[in-house]
Protein backbone atom coordinates (compact mmCIF):
# COMPACT_ATOMS: atom_id res chain seq x y z
CA UNK A 1 0.00 0.00 0.00
CA UNK A 2 1.17 3.32 -1.06
CA UNK A 3 1.90 5.98 1.93
CA UNK A 4 -0.06 9.04 0.84
CA UNK A 5 2.55 11.14 1.67
CA UNK A 6 4.50 9.42 -1.47
CA UNK A 7 3.34 9.91 -4.64
CA UNK A 8 4.83 7.65 -7.08
CA UNK A 9 6.45 10.87 -9.30
CA UNK A 10 7.80 13.85 -7.61
CA UNK A 11 4.87 16.78 -7.45
CA UNK A 12 5.39 20.02 -9.67
CA UNK A 13 7.14 22.85 -8.35
CA UNK A 14 6.09 26.45 -9.28
CA UNK A 15 9.04 27.67 -11.75
CA UNK A 16 11.87 28.67 -9.51
CA UNK A 17 14.77 31.66 -10.52
CA UNK A 18 16.47 29.95 -13.57
CA UNK A 19 13.59 28.96 -15.23
CA UNK A 20 11.26 32.00 -14.31
CA UNK A 21 11.31 34.73 -17.08
CA UNK A 22 12.82 37.77 -15.72
CA UNK A 23 10.44 40.92 -15.74
CA UNK A 24 11.75 44.56 -14.50
CA UNK A 25 9.40 44.31 -11.78
CA UNK A 26 10.64 41.42 -10.19
CA UNK A 27 14.72 42.35 -10.82
CA UNK A 28 13.82 45.62 -9.49
CA UNK A 29 12.37 43.92 -6.33
CA UNK A 30 15.35 41.56 -5.88
CA UNK A 31 17.55 44.58 -6.65
CA UNK A 32 16.11 46.31 -3.88
CA UNK A 33 16.68 44.05 -1.20
CA UNK A 34 20.36 43.61 -2.53
CA UNK A 35 21.01 46.81 -2.51
CA UNK A 36 19.37 47.38 0.95
CA UNK A 37 21.78 44.79 2.40
CA UNK A 38 24.79 46.01 0.27
CA UNK A 39 24.03 49.42 1.81
CA UNK A 40 24.22 47.99 5.51
CA UNK A 41 27.85 46.83 4.77
CA UNK A 42 28.42 50.39 3.74
CA UNK A 43 26.86 51.76 7.18
CA UNK A 44 30.04 49.92 8.45
CA UNK A 45 32.34 51.98 6.73
CA UNK A 46 30.87 55.14 7.25
CA UNK A 47 31.53 54.06 11.31
CA UNK A 48 35.04 53.34 10.51
CA UNK A 49 35.21 56.74 8.76
CA UNK A 50 33.05 58.87 11.61
CA UNK A 51 35.34 57.11 14.36
CA UNK A 52 38.72 57.55 12.40
CA UNK A 53 37.80 61.27 11.76
CA UNK A 54 37.13 61.67 15.68
CA UNK A 55 40.58 59.97 16.45
CA UNK A 56 42.77 62.26 14.75
CA UNK A 57 44.41 62.82 11.22
CA UNK A 58 46.50 59.73 11.16
CA UNK A 59 43.80 57.19 11.68
CA UNK A 60 41.59 59.89 9.37
CA UNK A 61 44.30 59.02 6.20
CA UNK A 62 44.41 55.50 6.86
CA UNK A 63 41.11 55.57 5.69
CA UNK A 64 41.07 58.13 3.22
CA UNK A 65 43.73 55.85 1.86
CA UNK A 66 41.85 52.91 1.76
CA UNK A 67 38.71 54.76 0.58
CA UNK A 68 41.36 56.26 -2.02
CA UNK A 69 42.08 52.73 -3.29
CA UNK A 70 41.21 51.10 -6.25
CA UNK A 71 39.26 48.47 -4.33
CA UNK A 72 37.85 51.16 -1.94
CA UNK A 73 36.59 53.20 -4.90
CA UNK A 74 35.40 50.18 -6.50
CA UNK A 75 33.30 49.07 -2.90
CA UNK A 76 32.27 53.19 -3.04
CA UNK A 77 30.98 53.14 -6.75
CA UNK A 78 28.86 50.43 -6.12
CA UNK A 79 27.84 51.77 -2.49
CA UNK A 80 26.60 54.95 -4.32
CA UNK A 81 24.34 53.04 -6.79
CA UNK A 82 23.13 51.02 -4.17
CA UNK A 83 22.32 54.47 -2.31
CA UNK A 84 20.87 55.84 -5.37
CA UNK A 85 18.98 52.78 -6.36
CA UNK A 86 17.45 52.43 -3.10
CA UNK A 87 16.12 55.60 -2.34
CA UNK A 88 14.66 55.81 -5.75
CA UNK A 89 13.25 52.60 -5.12
CA UNK A 90 12.11 52.93 -1.72
CA UNK A 91 10.38 56.42 -2.76
CA UNK A 92 8.38 54.34 -5.19
CA UNK A 93 7.62 51.46 -2.53
CA UNK A 94 6.49 54.85 -0.33
CA UNK A 95 4.38 55.99 -3.40
CA UNK A 96 2.94 52.42 -3.36
CA UNK A 97 2.13 52.55 0.34
CA UNK A 98 -0.10 55.61 -0.16
CA UNK A 99 -2.24 53.35 -2.89
CA UNK A 100 -0.86 54.84 -5.65
CA UNK A 101 0.72 53.90 -9.07
CA UNK A 102 -0.66 50.13 -9.16
CA UNK A 103 -1.61 49.95 -12.60
CA UNK A 104 0.92 47.62 -14.78
CA UNK A 105 1.59 50.65 -17.39
CA UNK A 106 2.31 53.02 -14.54
CA UNK A 107 4.62 50.33 -12.57
CA UNK A 108 6.92 50.12 -15.55
CA UNK A 109 7.40 53.40 -15.91
CA UNK A 110 8.07 53.77 -12.21
CA UNK A 111 10.49 51.06 -12.23
CA UNK A 112 12.35 52.58 -15.48
CA UNK A 113 12.50 55.87 -13.91
CA UNK A 114 14.30 54.45 -10.78
CA UNK A 115 16.71 52.99 -12.80
CA UNK A 116 17.21 55.85 -15.17
CA UNK A 117 17.08 58.45 -11.86
CA UNK A 118 20.08 56.00 -10.29
CA UNK A 119 22.27 55.79 -13.08
CA UNK A 120 22.23 59.70 -13.69
CA UNK A 121 22.37 60.47 -9.92
CA UNK A 122 25.65 57.78 -9.63
CA UNK A 123 27.34 59.22 -12.81
CA UNK A 124 26.48 62.84 -11.22
CA UNK A 125 27.74 62.26 -8.08
CA UNK A 126 31.19 60.82 -9.32
CA UNK A 127 31.46 63.75 -11.75
CA UNK A 128 31.16 66.36 -9.30
CA UNK A 129 33.52 64.13 -7.21
CA UNK A 130 36.15 64.18 -8.93
CA UNK A 131 35.36 67.83 -10.54
CA UNK A 132 36.18 68.78 -6.44
CA UNK A 133 39.24 66.55 -6.33
CA UNK A 134 40.68 67.98 -8.97
CA UNK A 135 39.25 71.61 -7.94
CA UNK A 136 42.27 71.05 -4.73
CA UNK A 137 40.61 70.30 -1.70
CA UNK B 1 -5.39 19.45 26.69
CA UNK B 2 -4.15 17.36 29.45
CA UNK B 3 -4.25 18.83 33.24
CA UNK B 4 -1.01 20.42 34.81
CA UNK B 5 -0.16 21.37 30.89
CA UNK B 6 -0.71 24.85 32.37
CA UNK B 7 1.35 26.76 34.80
CA UNK B 8 -1.15 29.39 35.98
CA UNK B 9 -1.75 31.82 33.21
CA UNK B 10 1.30 31.93 31.86
CA UNK B 11 2.55 30.15 29.04
CA UNK B 12 6.05 29.26 28.42
CA UNK B 13 8.46 31.39 26.50
CA UNK B 14 8.99 28.68 23.42
CA UNK B 15 5.39 28.54 23.13
CA UNK B 16 5.03 32.14 23.15
CA UNK B 17 8.02 33.68 21.34
CA UNK B 18 7.09 35.00 17.79
CA UNK B 19 3.74 33.32 17.91
CA UNK B 20 -0.02 35.06 18.30
CA UNK B 21 -0.18 38.48 19.35
CA UNK B 22 2.32 40.16 21.10
CA UNK B 23 0.45 43.67 20.81
CA UNK B 24 2.93 44.61 18.18
CA UNK B 25 1.04 44.83 14.76
CA UNK B 26 2.00 47.16 12.39
CA UNK B 27 5.19 48.51 14.42
CA UNK B 28 7.90 46.80 12.39
CA UNK B 29 6.33 48.02 8.96
CA UNK B 30 5.40 51.43 10.49
CA UNK B 31 9.06 51.86 11.66
CA UNK B 32 10.50 51.05 8.48
CA UNK B 33 8.28 53.54 6.73
CA UNK B 34 8.93 56.27 9.17
CA UNK B 35 12.67 55.46 8.73
CA UNK B 36 12.31 55.79 5.47
CA UNK B 37 10.95 58.84 5.06
CA UNK B 38 13.44 60.32 7.20
CA UNK B 39 16.21 58.87 5.13
CA UNK B 40 14.94 60.64 2.26
CA UNK B 41 16.19 64.26 2.83
CA UNK B 42 18.99 62.59 5.11
CA UNK B 43 20.76 60.62 2.52
CA UNK B 44 20.40 63.33 0.21
CA UNK B 45 22.02 65.30 2.33
CA UNK B 46 24.98 62.97 3.45
CA UNK B 47 25.24 62.16 -0.18
CA UNK B 48 25.57 65.67 -1.25
CA UNK B 49 28.26 66.67 1.59
CA UNK B 50 30.19 62.78 1.06
CA UNK B 51 30.85 64.19 -2.46
CA UNK B 52 31.32 68.11 -1.17
CA UNK B 53 34.11 66.41 0.81
CA UNK B 54 35.61 64.18 -1.85
CA UNK B 55 39.46 63.34 -1.07
CA UNK B 56 38.98 66.32 1.51
CA UNK B 57 42.06 66.74 4.82
CA UNK B 58 40.95 65.52 8.05
CA UNK B 59 40.20 69.55 9.26
CA UNK B 60 37.68 70.14 6.43
CA UNK B 61 35.98 66.91 7.15
CA UNK B 62 35.54 67.85 11.41
CA UNK B 63 35.07 71.20 10.79
CA UNK B 64 31.47 69.91 8.47
CA UNK B 65 30.57 67.11 11.76
CA UNK B 66 31.56 69.88 14.45
CA UNK B 67 29.27 72.59 12.68
CA UNK B 68 25.44 72.26 14.68
CA UNK B 69 23.95 71.89 11.56
CA UNK B 70 26.72 68.80 10.97
CA UNK B 71 26.18 67.16 14.27
CA UNK B 72 22.22 67.16 14.26
CA UNK B 73 21.76 65.56 11.18
CA UNK B 74 24.44 62.79 11.47
CA UNK B 75 23.79 62.02 14.71
CA UNK B 76 19.74 61.36 13.01
CA UNK B 77 21.27 59.99 10.13
CA UNK B 78 22.85 57.70 12.05
CA UNK B 79 20.02 56.64 14.11
CA UNK B 80 17.96 56.33 11.38
CA UNK B 81 20.16 54.45 9.26
CA UNK B 82 20.78 51.65 11.83
CA UNK B 83 17.00 51.34 13.01
CA UNK B 84 16.24 51.26 9.16
CA UNK B 85 18.91 48.77 8.61
CA UNK B 86 18.04 46.29 11.39
CA UNK B 87 14.41 46.31 10.36
CA UNK B 88 15.40 45.35 6.95
CA UNK B 89 17.68 42.71 7.90
CA UNK B 90 15.58 41.33 10.06
CA UNK B 91 12.82 40.74 7.34
CA UNK B 92 16.20 39.15 4.79
CA UNK B 93 16.21 36.99 8.11
CA UNK B 94 13.84 36.13 8.65
CA UNK B 95 13.04 34.92 5.26
CA UNK B 96 16.17 32.78 4.16
CA UNK B 97 17.04 31.50 7.70
CA UNK B 98 15.08 28.78 8.48
CA UNK B 99 16.95 26.90 11.42
CA UNK B 100 14.98 28.17 14.50
CA UNK B 101 18.23 28.55 16.69
CA UNK B 102 20.16 30.14 13.70
CA UNK B 103 17.17 32.43 13.14
CA UNK B 104 17.88 33.65 16.67
CA UNK B 105 21.12 33.93 16.71
CA UNK B 106 21.39 36.03 13.65
CA UNK B 107 18.68 38.08 14.72
CA UNK B 108 20.33 38.92 18.33
CA UNK B 109 23.77 39.69 16.12
CA UNK B 110 22.41 42.11 13.58
CA UNK B 111 19.99 43.82 16.35
CA UNK B 112 23.25 44.21 19.18
CA UNK B 113 25.75 45.05 15.99
CA UNK B 114 23.29 48.13 15.08
CA UNK B 115 23.15 49.30 18.49
CA UNK B 116 26.74 48.87 18.98
CA UNK B 117 27.88 50.33 15.54
CA UNK B 118 25.53 53.25 16.28
CA UNK B 119 26.73 54.17 19.71
CA UNK B 120 30.28 54.29 18.17
CA UNK B 121 29.21 56.55 15.26
CA UNK B 122 27.27 58.71 17.57
CA UNK B 123 30.25 58.66 20.83
CA UNK B 124 32.01 60.27 17.23
CA UNK B 125 30.53 62.78 16.30
CA UNK B 126 30.06 64.14 19.52
CA UNK B 127 33.58 64.02 20.80
CA UNK B 128 34.04 65.71 17.20
CA UNK B 129 31.85 67.94 17.70
CA UNK B 130 32.21 68.89 21.82
CA UNK B 131 36.05 69.52 20.67
CA UNK B 132 37.34 66.43 22.91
Amino acid sequence: MKSPSRPDRPRPLSPHLQIYSWQLTAVLSILHRATGVALCAGAVLLVWWLAAAASGPQAFATTQNFIGSWFGQALLLGWTFSLFFHLCNGVRHLVWDAGWGFRIATVYASGWTVVGASIVLTTLAWILGYAVRAGGA
Amino acid sequence: MKAGQHRGMRSSLARVRGLGSAKEGVVHWWAQRVTAIALVPLSVWLAGNFVALAGAKHEAVVAWIASPVGTVLMLLSIAAIFHHAQLGLQVVIEDYVHGEGLKLAALLAVKGLAILLATIAGLAVLSISLGA
